[in-house]
């Protein structure tokens, strides 16, 4: 029983870490229009970043400043933001499927650095003894993992009551209008542009808190944690729960972060352990068709606002592909 | 009586489902004929050719052309049908040669007719010879007009179709386009075109329309339609409205 | 510094060259960037290695035709390999692209690539695991050519494979009615349509040059490097890279931009190390999107 409420916590925990990144992509996505396929770049430049500050002095590598946990996650998310900032300042003058790929590109190369930068980043082997809030209670696996929940839950709240009120104020309801219309947000010239790059360093700000959470949350980090099958979860995990609403963003992440944990426990079980690793790809292959699907046949996702509709004078996009089927 | 080649009957089109721009509107076009379709600004001229073309929904009504029902044929289908449509604007394709601005035009012609028909369009529109090489998008606009009206009568349609050539166009290359159409007309071509500029678009047509809130309220021979009381109230209104007219087509301002 | 890299940048930029030609006429003619490109290069390259084992089976051991160390049957299960790859595109297009490009927003047909993209490695993982596999596991012997350059037979073949796929698709793309039409489409689909351009037939060409083209990058791959099912995916940032260097809906400005990555990338292998090749798409991207985005040859969005 205990075992079960302690395995709760710990299944929250990491579902509320992805909200929070979700929460991210919503500011970017749901709110702005800006389409982020390297988030797992930002999540990890936030890792990296508050174990950099807060772990202990090592010998072999940079970094390692000791700092407290509350400086590493301030940190994480400046860089994010900053990290964010730039990639928007480059590219948001353009069509979006340049934000697109730049932000691939930054996830590449994040990875890359994680891999290689051995001095800062520990290489393929990552960084350990990553302090963890209630480090204390880790021999009472139960409180520890509540107080941790706690913890996540505050700062997810905090973020998804900071969001809510961004989104009706003013400068939400300014990156709402330029959503509705890319080719004016383009042609409004700076301004316009200042805001959607303020909306996607805000996003990449949160997206590295979450990557710092979780570091802090495990105590440990390595590339492989970063892959793109990070990113493609949390779309996912935003489709699902409707781009748009902050809190269809929480909805959807724990739903799906909850299926892909079932149907990981349920293949552990079902398959020889030699044949795990390929049925683990055959969860992802499912994952992406249900994605697709559900782009198909509801594209503002399950809970998501409802569709809107098509106005006079962008049928224009539309003629390159009317018969194209 | 003569050859009908477009018969328009109760055509209602328009973007969305159940908001018609056209509402109810029936118009025929003769063989050899240039029959003009005038109407304030938002009456629906433009929507109304357009849907003519296949490129606005139909939602009621019928196009027949030579007889034939087109109402439903897809936009990339009319040429082959007999029927060639110049856009107002955005009507050559900028990045590629005249040249291949008017061989791209050629697919539905059998391969050895092309090069023939090619050298007809360049006799016809001396001025595209000379820019062969030139990208269609450093042309000036009257040689552009041209371009798209070469590309359109390369296929021998049956009837041209026009959305306000002169539009966007200075005085000098308003009186070409329209001298071009009516040469074009002589050589046996049949058109209905939309103008905002009445004026001149009546001094070389047969017959005209004037449509109003998507329905054509008026018809008449051309040579009489300017002075007929019925269509000063309808369409020209009081002198100001006249000059307000003239202003929108100078700007291009479509329906 | 060895001249050696510029004998790989040329192997390696054709690989990305050939790949972004198909990224490139995606993006300019249905309007989309297909995340997916860079596994129907992987999907290609193992329907090839089947049929390639297919011929095995039926035929027994076929003997390479000398000097290379591949025979007919790689030759033939090429031809293979680029037909599915080619219909698996078509089918991914019916089934998903063609609906999604339909939808208001561009941008969801990108998302769904990259759901797709997904999917398919995954796909790819499960049948035949993420172990790399080669086409052959014969070494070949690199001559000298001089300058202290070595070449193999094979990337002499590929190498003259690759200019003549460029040469045929750049012929196609401005000599024919067909290359024509697809010129026209990515200039203007409105009018495209207007001036008798059958844009579905249109939508299949680009569909299927893309593939193919991907599908022959992917075994060039395959028979230079190894086989795996993240090798495509791998190239997805150099192939974006290259296109958007040369220009978006530009053919020859592809190839170019494939060639120049791929000398940078053995350029800097050799200075900086191996580790950092990766980087180098990514550096030319920014510079690109800063300096000029509209690329080498490409022109302003109307």
């Amino acid at each position: 029983m205990i075992d079960l409420v302690g395995y709760g916590a710990f299944f929250l925990t990491t579902a509320l870490i992805f909200s929070l990144v979700t929460l991210g992509l919503n500011l970017q996505w749901g709110l702005t229009g800006l389409f982020n396929v390297g988030l797992a770049g930002f999540v990890a430049i936030g890792a990296y970043t508050s174990a950099l500050l807060t772990t202990p002095d090592d010998p072999t590598r940079l970094g390692g400043l000791g700092l407290p946990i509350l400086v590493g996650w301030l940190g994480a998310m400046f860089v994010g933001g900053v990290a964010a900032a730039l990639t928007g300042i480059a590219t948001l003058r353009l069509r979006s499927d340049y934000l697109a790929i730049t932000t691939f590109g930054v996830a590449v190369v994040v990875q890359l650095v994680a891999l290689n930068a051995q001095k800062l980043t520990g290489g393929p082997f990552g960084i350990g003894f990553i302090p963890r809030p209630f480090g204390g209670l880790a021999e009472t696996p139960l409180l520890f993992n509540l107080s941790n929940l706690a913890i996540v839950s505050a700062v997810t709240l905090a973020a998804y009551m900071a969001l809510e009120h961004l989104t009706r104020s003013p400068w939400g309801r300014v990156l709402k209008a330029l959503r509705e219309d890319e080719r004016a947000a383009i042609s409004l010239g700076k301004s316009a542009r200042f805001y959607r790059v303020q909306a996607f360093a805000v996003g990449g700000a949160i997206m590295a808190l979450a990557g710092a959470l979780q570091a802090h949350f495990i105590g440990f980090i390595a590339p492989d944690n970063y892959l793109s099958i990070l990113t493609f979860q949390v779309w996912v995990m935003l489709i699902v729960g409707g781009s748009g609403s902050n809190a269809g963003a929480i909805a959807g992440s724990v739903l799906v972060w909850a299926i892909w944990a079932g149907s990981g426990a349920l293949t552990s079980v079902l398959f020889a352990p030699e044949q795990q690793a390929r049925a683990a790809s055959l969860q992802i292959v499912a994952i992406g068709v249900m994605l697709c699907v559900i782009l198909l046949v509801r594209p503002n996702g399950i809970f998501g606002e409802r569709p809107r509709r098509a106005r006079f004078g962008k049928r224009t996009k539309a003629t390159a592909s009317e018969s194209g089927s | 009586m003569s050859e009908t080649v477009l018969d328009v009957s109760d055509l209602e089109a328009g973007y969305e489902p159940g908001v018609p721009i056209v509402r109810g509107a029936s118009i025929t076009v003769n063989k050899g004929e240039i029959v003009v379709v005038l109407g304030p600004n938002g009456a629906g001229k433009s929507s109304l050719i357009k849907a003519i073309a296949g490129l606005v929904p139909i939602s009621r009504g019928k196009v027949l052309l030579d007889g034939k029902d087109i109402s439903t044929a897809p936009a990339h289908t009319m040429v082959r049908l007999g029927l060639a449509f110049v856009p107002q604007t955005e009507n050559i394709f900028p990045r590629m040669s005249v040249e291949d601005n008017l061989k791209v035009a050629c697919g539905i012609l059998e391969r050895r007719q092309a090069p023939a028909r090619i050298d007809e369009m360049y006799a016809a529109f001396p001025d595209l010879l000379r820019q062969r090489r030139t990208p269609a998008g450093n042309l000036s606009g009257g040689q552009r007009q041209m371009l798209a009206v070469a590309r359109a009568l390369i296929v021998h349609p049956k009837v041209l179709v026009l959305d306000e050539p002169s539009a966007g166009l200075s005085p000098k290359f308003v009186s070409m386009v329209f001298e071009m159409l009516s040469a074009i007309r002589k050589s046996g071509v049949t058109i209905l075109l939309v103008e905002q500029n009445a004026k001149a678009a009546l001094a070389i047509g047969d017959r005209a329309y004037v449509l109003v809130e998507g329905k054509e309220r008026h018809e008449g021979a051309a040579s009489t339609l300017w002075d007929d009381p019925v269509v000063a109230e309808l369409y020209l209104g009081q002198r100001p409205l006249r000059k307000d007219s003239a202003r929108h087509t100078e700007t291009g301002g479509a329906a | 510094m060895s001249l050696q890299f510029v004998v790989d940048g040329l192997l390696t930029g054709s690989m990305i060259g050939l790949g972004a030609i198909g990224v490139t006429l995606t993006y300019s003619i249905l309007r989309f960037s297909n995340f997916a490109h860079g596994d129907f290069m992987a999907w290609g390259t193992y329907a090839t290695l089947a049929v390639v084992g297919a011929i095995a089976a039926m035929f027994g051991k076929v003997a390479p035709i000398a000097p290379l160390s591949f025979g007919w049957p790689l030759i033939v299960a090429l031809v293979v390999g680029a037909a599915f790859t080619a219909l698996l595109a078509l089918l991914l297009d019916k089934v998903l692209f063609s609906r999604l490009r339909k939808q208001e927003q561009a941008i969801i047909a990108v998302m769904g690539s990259f759901g797709a993209s997904m999917a398919l490695r995954s796909l790819l993982e499960f049948i035949f695991t993420s172990r790399p596999t080669y086409f052959s596991r014969a070494i070949q012997i690199a001559m000298p050519v001089g300058f202290g350059i070595r070449i193999t037979p094979d990337q002499i073949a590929l190498l003259l494979l690759t200019a003549a796929l460029v040469l045929g698709v750049h012929l196609l793309a401005t000599r024919t009615q067909t290359g024509r039409s697809m010129q026209a489409m990515s200039q203007n689909p409105a009018l495209a349509r207007i001036a008798g351009i059958d844009v579905a037939s249109v939508v299949r060409v680009t569909w299927v040059i893309g593939a193919a083209l991907a599908c022959v990058a992917g075994v060039m791959i395959g028979v230079l490097v190894q086989i795996r099912p993240l090798m495509g995916f791998d190239m997805l940032l150099p192939m974006f890279a290259a296109a958007i260097l040369g220009g978006i809906g530009s053919i020859p400005g592809a190839v170019l931009g494939g060639l120049i990555i791929g000398l940078a990338e053995a350029g800097a292998v050799q200075l900086i190390g191996a580790e950092w090749r990766a980087a180098v798409s990514f550096v030319i991207l920014m510079a690109v999107l800063i300096v000029r985005p509209i690329g080498l040859f490409g022109v302003r969005e109307r």
